[in-house]
């Protein structure tokens, strides 16, 4: 299963979890897990070396899945949570899942009927998470 | 760490005995540079040693791979210095010694000869001492001279013995580490050949896994943590392969072993350096999965923690805690339900505790980010032991629980030797925790706050709160609501404030279930109501929460009502004014359309619906900026309250005029909420602003209130009617629905709506229905009464004060119109007028108020009778030239005071008359001219008997009389002018007299003028630039009265003196010579004066007269009191006399003008005058007349040209 959340100031405007049992704990899990996200942000402004870097690697490791965060340089952050026995799943494939949503992310808010700050509702956007949840699996 | 490389010494005992100390002391003083194979990076190393004697069994076997007891060097001690000894048994020893070394295969080796000098004084045949060792070197080291070195005098304190040690020391070594490299690396090979094997299937990992051990032994022992390190990763690496592979179905024989039934699950052990015991069952091949794991970890753990990194312990800790949970999911091994709870719970104690031994407190607190997990990771093991064995519960757990306990207890074993003692044991608190109710909350909540604490002190509030609403779940489960409140509502907050709707809902569920334990009916139905209309939920679950809100709405009770936030079960959508304007006289009915959207699962009946509103006594009318929400059309649209739309730009246009000539000067977008959006959104405050929706729901005790009753509130449309009181500005403060003892209050309405309740005066107006009033004839005006607040009631009339210029006329039906105040037509009734001397009075049917009462009323004007100044005074472009204006005094019934009302009538007509003479017969012209826009019949026309009838279209009508008196002429004659006229398109109407009174003065004509124009002598004709003989001829027709003429009398004879003028406006005459004189002009009839003058006619042909004109000319001299009566007509006079009778130009009137402007302008000097006689009084004989003037004599060529 996987899980994808687009989050700007704490506000989820995208949140989608395949298979949606046990949403409810993802979605604790994903709130909670900004903590992290915070934290790395911070931690990111103080060394400017990697502040290019958006991807901000596994945010932290649960018994049972793992979650790993991008921020964007507007500070929209992305969240991706994997099941821990899902081993396929290497860093860069996460890091190429995260810049396809971040590009499809921006498109999105390239949408002049797009209202920022509305739930997203992209169709386009949707299809992305598909595939991506699709290939995940 | 004892270790340390194993240097043998064979040889002298005694010598090296002697030397021993001084060598582990300055061997490892200086570090050497190691060069690595395969590009490994040098390393500085400080070599430590452990010199052990020579014994053949210390040796490796063939085939032992054990590194910890290898031997790396192999020193042979002597301090022989005599050839015969040397000769005798040393020579002989140290070829034992080599023929062992050789027979194991060892390269490493190094003779050392110690030379003393007191030996050397001793003995007498001693050979150079270079000798000796120059002998073992030949004996030994063909080749390899470095391996034989000598130190001198050891145990003395001299340059020379310490430069011999620095040589040794440095010697050693050089070697030693030769011997590493070879021996490492060739065990290396070894290993890594092992390596490759293990696709074969007698591979086995734990075989494998004791060799690389080794080498990471051998590192630790020459203190290569990170080498050591390395090793151990390694295989943890590979091993994590086998496991995923295993998972991908690619399973190997040996991992068999590993997948054994979990029996033992005591927890990580890392107080000793190598778990033997572990390390036993791994070398025996009988480790299971969590020991392996267990046996890894520790010695990565030790390892670590020499190279000072105790954080990255913890980080791998929380990482192979994870590890092992899912390998052993994936291995599917049995495990006992709970055991690897203990395992975790106690690993990560131990862990913690290993972590806290190795740091001081400041230290920790420091880095609690990193031990965090571990304790959070504690806490959800222990939570979940405590459920599983019926811990966390009102009851306490029951036998099966216990069961679970006792064998969870077993797997623990018996707790280690090293933590026996301590209290605190990790052991020690898990047997505890399991072992009662009260114990398990103690240490739980324990756990709990501490993790707590931790991530409020790092600042990860979301995860606290995460922790907290669990703890709350557990004060649940214990009955316990009170304490499980606190921490429910905090993490709510977050949620709320970020809108996280999955877990908003959740935590608000589990909030109500709490707050009904606690009683707390009104946070109870509030939460309620909010879950109630929360679409996360099924419709099961929110028709239940419904149903408590409604259930407890029917209970009668005492006690207060509950007041309830409405935005929580509807949404107000939109507000509809009707009518649109939101704009209404007193008494009249608003229509307020409210269309609130419900968000309840099933149709709510409410008791009523009131809307609380804010009255200001402002005047209607200036709040209009303020109303900039409400559309033209009476909607107010309501935005949906979302966290995200709350921070929308709120944008509003700004145009600015300039204030001079009210042109646009600027245009712009302002932003009105800019001071919300320009906030910093700070995400660690924002988690903290108090959600103060849920307490604010101060009802408003508004005594005016909107209400609606028993509606119904299925998602759709409510409508309030309301009639309101007082006038003023209504402003929608709350909204308050009631049912039952709750009532739902919206506390605050925004954007702002306001309606506005006007009064106003009646009011009387008339006017007329054409554009003018024509005095003389009938006119409808109309009367228009707004009645305002007042209601016209039976009997009410109006009172017309009658004029006598302008009487009301009766007309037999007159109906009134009644009309509401959006114009529609309410009512017609018959209108009686009743009409007295003085008054006309007007009944007024019965009006409501704010309508508009309209009827048309018929009156006639008289027109004026003329004023006696005749007309032409007025300035020509007036059109109307004569207006009546006329006051209608009404009573009204609503008001003491009288209305006056002004109505202006105008006079169709303009009369002008002039006085025409022939010699001595005089005419009178009338003109009659039509200024107005209607059409008439004009009868009767009097002065003379003239019965024609012209029809008068905005023309002028010329009657001329003439004018016959017998006897002496009459100084002035004082005439009427009468005509009947009537509108033209209406022929039956009766005709309306038309009166004009005028007077003539000096109608007598008293001097005749005549004049001729002959050609010059001895001309026949005139031509043209010939001079010509005008002779004009002045005669007294009639003697002038006596007022009329200055006189003077000299010699005699009363004479006039007049003045004759010569002028021609048209260019058609050069007057010649003197154009102007004064003659004097007897006073008797028939007296005639020629004046000769000479003109040149300027063109040929019928030309006109040049006009001569007379004044009386009055000296200077004269008495300067002019007759009032002639002064005044003057130059008008003359004016007069040139318009009608003259063909005079405007540049003779010019001159005329400016001259007695002139004259009036200056004081009365002694200046000449002249004075116009009045119209008729002098007749001009040369009017019309014409001379036949030829062309000059023709020497002209005329050319002709034809094309």
């Amino acid at each position: 299963f996987l899980i994808c959340v687009a989050i700007r100031a704490n506000y989820p405007l995208y949140i989608r979890s395949v298979p949606t049992q046990g949403e409810l704990k993802f979605h604790y899990t994903v709130h909670t897990s900004l903590d992290v996200v915070e934290e790395k942000i911070s931690g990111v402004g103080k060394a400017l070396a990697d502040q290019r870097e958006l991807y901000l690697g596994l945010l932290y490791p649960t018994e049972d899945y793992k979650v790993y965060g991008y921020v964007t340089n507007s500070k929209v952050k992305f969240v991706i949570v994997v099941d821990s026995s899902n081993t396929s799943l290497r860093d860069n494939e996460i890091r190429s899942m995260f810049r396809k949503l971040h590009n499809s992310f921006t498109d999105v808010m390239c949408n002049p009927f797009y209202n920022p700050g509305d739930p997203i509702q992209s169709k386009a956007f949707d299809s992305i998470v598909s595939t991506m949840m699709v290939q995940a699996c | 760490m004892e270790n340390k490389p194993i240097v043998t010494c064979a040889g002298d005992q005694n010598l090296f005995t002697a030397l021993y100390g001084s060598l582990t002391q300055q061997l490892p003083r200086e570090p050497m540079e190691w060069r690595r194979s395969y590009g490994r990076a040098p390393k500085m190393i400080y070599l430590e040693a452990n010199f052990v004697q020579f014994k053949e069994e210390l040796l490796p076997k063939e085939g032992n791979k054990a590194l910890l007891t290898f031997p790396f060097l192999h020193i042979y001690w002597t301090d022989c210095c005599d050839t015969e000894v040397y000769k005798a048994s040393v020579k002989e020893d140290m070829q034992r010694w080599q023929a062992a070394l050789r027979l194991h295969g060892s390269v490493d080796w190094l003779i050392a000869v110690v030379e003393s000098d007191n030996k050397k004084k001793n003995k007498t045949n001693i050979l150079p001492r270079t000798s000796i060792v120059d002998k073992i070197r030949n004996d030994f080291c063909n080749k390899q001279s470095d391996r034989c070195v000598s130190l001198c005098d050891p145990l003395k304190e001299s340059s020379r013995s310490q430069e011999s040690w620095s040589s040794f020391l440095m010697k050693l070594r050089t070697l030693l580490l030769m011997s590493f490299t070879r021996n490492l690396g060739r065990f290396e090979d070894d290993m890594r050949t092992l390596r490759e094997k293990r696709t074969e299937p007698g591979w086995s990992f734990c075989d494998y896994f004791m060799v690389q051990e080794e080498l990471a032994f051998v590192f630790e022992m020459l203190q290569q943590f990170e080498e050591a390190l390395v090793q151990y990763d390694e295989l943890d690496a590979l091993f994590t392969q086998y496991v995923l592979n295993f998972g991908a179905g690619d399973g190997a024989n040996w991992l068999g072993s590993f997948c054994q039934p979990v029996r033992s699950w005591n927890g990580l052990l890392l107080r000793r350096p190598i778990d033997m015991e572990k390390r036993d069952l791994i070398q025996r091949g009988e480790a299971s999965l969590l020991d392996l794991r267990s046996y890894l970890f520790s010695r990565q753990c030790t390892l670590l923690i020499f190279l000072q990194r105790p954080w990255e312990v913890t980080a791998r800790a929380l990482e192979l805690l994870h590890n092992c949970v899912q390998e052993l999911r994936l291995l599917e091994v049995s495990v006992v339900s709970g055991a690897l709870d203990c395992w975790v719970f106690l690993s990560c104690l131990e862990v913690l505790h290993r972590i806290e031994g190795c740091c001081d407190r400041s230290q920790l607190e420091a880095n609690s980010s990193h031990t965090v997990g571990l304790w959070t990771y504690a806490t959800e093991k222990l939570r979940s032991l405590g459920d599983l064995c019926g811990l966390v519960s009102e009851n306490g757990p029951n036998s099966e629980d216990l069961n679970k306990t006792v064998d969870l207890l077993a797997g623990l074993g018996a707790e280690r030797p090293e933590t026996v003692n301590s209290p605190q044991s990790p052991y020690k608190k898990l047997k505890e925790a399991l072992s009662s109710v009260e114990a398990f909350e103690k240490h739980y909540l324990e756990l709990s706050h501490a993790a707590m604490e931790m991530y409020r002190a790092i600042g990860r509030l979301r995860s606290a709160r995460l922790l907290g609403k669990s703890l709350a779940e557990f004060y649940m489960r214990k009955g316990d609501p009170q304490s499980a409140e606190n921490f429910l509502l905090d993490s709510l907050k977050s949620y709320v404030s970020e809108s996280w709707s999955l877990p908003l809902t959740h935590t608000r569920k589990q909030i109500a279930e709490c707050q009904k334990q606690l009683q707390k009916m009104d946070e109870y139905l509030q939460t309620s109501a909010l879950l109630a209309s929360d679409t996360n939920l099924s419709d099961e679950e929110r028709r239940h929460f419904c149903q408590e809100i409604l259930t407890f709405a029917s209970q009668t009770a005492e006690d207060a009502r509950v007041a309830l936030s409405m935005s929580s079960v509807t949404r107000l959508q939109e507000l509809c004014f009707r009518p649109s304007s939101a704009l209404v006289h007193v008494s009249a009915a608003l229509l307020l359309e409210l269309r609130l959207c419900s968000l309840m699962p099933v149709p709510v009946t409410l008791e009523h619906i009131s809307a609380s509103i804010h009255f200001t006594e402002e005047q209607p009318g200036s709040t209009a900026q303020k109303r900039a929400a409400q559309n033209p059309d009476g909607t107010v649209t309501f935005p949906a309250a979302s966290p995200a739309s709350a921070s929308a730009l709120e944008l509003c246009e700004m145009l600015e005029h300039s204030p001079s000539d009210n042109t646009l000067s600027s245009a712009g977008l302002a932003c009105r909420n800019m001071h919300l959006l320009m906030r910093r959104n700070d995400s660690a405050t924002s988690l903290d602003t108090p959600n103060t929706a849920l307490t604010a729901l101060a009802l408003e005790d508004g005594a005016q209130m909107l209400r609606a009753s028993d509606v119904t509130l299925s998602p759709g449309n409510n409508s309030i009617v309301f009639t309101s009181q007082k006038p003023g500005v209504y402003t929608l403060r709350q909204l308050c629905a009631t049912l039952g003892r709750v009532q739902l209050v919206l506390p605050h309405l925004y954007p702002v709506v306001q309606y506005e309740v006007y009064s106003q005066e009646p009011q009387l107006s008339i006017q007329p229905l054409t554009e003018h009033l024509l005095a003389g004839l009938p006119q409808q005006v109309k009367f228009t009464i707004l009645t305002g607040h007042y209601s016209v009631k039976k009997g009410d009339a109006l009172q017309l004060s009658n004029t006598d210029s302008m009487p009301v006329l009766h007309s037999s039906t007159r109906s009134a119109r009644i009309l509401s105040s959006s114009a529609e037509l309410v009512a017609e009734s018959a209108l009686s007028i009743q009409s007295s001397e003085k008054v006309t009075s007007i009944s007024l049917p019965v009006t409501p108020p704010y309508h508009t009462l309209e009827f048309l009323l018929d009156v006639l004007c008289h027109i004026p009778s003329c004023p006696a100044r005749m007309e032409s005074e007025l300035p020509q472009k007036q059109l109307w030239l004569q207006q009546s204006g006329c006051r209608v005094s009404v009573d009204c019934p609503w008001s003491i005071y009288s209305t006056l009302v002004s109505l202006t009538f105008h006079v169709p007509f303009k009369v002008k008359h002039s006085l025409l003479s022939v010699g001595r017969r005089k005419f009178i012209q009338v003109c009659l001219q039509n200024v107005s826009d209607t059409n008439f019949r004009l009868t009767n026309q009097t002065l003379t008997e003239n019965q024609h009838t012209p029809s008068l279209e905005q023309q002028c009508v010329f009657s001329v009389w003439e004018l016959r008196w017998s006897g002496v002429s009459p100084v002035s004659l004082h005439c009427e002018f009468s005509a009947s006229f009537a509108p033209a398109d209406a022929p039956d109407a009766a005709l309306k007299p038309y009166r004009y009174h005028f007077t003539l003065e000096r109608v007598s004509t008293l001097l005749s003028v005549c004049a001729e124009i002959r050609p010059a002598e001895g001309e026949q004709d005139c031509r043209t630039g010939a001079l010509c003989r005008l002779e004009v001829s002045l005669t007294r027709l009639s003697e002038p009265s006596d007022s009329d003429e200055e006189y003077s009398d000299t010699d005699g004879l009363r004479t006039t003196r007049l003045l004759y003028e010569v002028i021609d406006n048209n260019s058609n005459w050069a007057v010649c010579g003197k154009s102007s004189g004064v003659v004097s002009m007897p006073v008797a009839a028939m007296a005639t004066h020629k004046v000769h003058m000479e003109v040149m006619p300027l063109f040929a042909g019928h030309l006109p007269f040049p006009s001569i004109r007379l004044f009386k000319y009055l000296p200077h001299h004269a008495s300067p009191v002019i007759p009032p009566d002639t002064d005044s007509c003057l130059e008008n006079d003359s004016l007069s006399l040139d318009d009608q009778a003259e063909t005079a130009s405007l540049r003779s009137r010019g001159s005329v003008q400016s001259l007695g402007s002139g004259e009036s302008a200056q004081p009365r000097g002694p200046m000449p005058k002249r004075q116009a006689f009045g119209p008729g009084q002098v007749f001009n004989g040369t009017q019309g007349q014409q001379v036949l003037v030829l062309p000059a004599a023709d020497h002209h060529l005329m050319e002709v040209n034809v094309t």
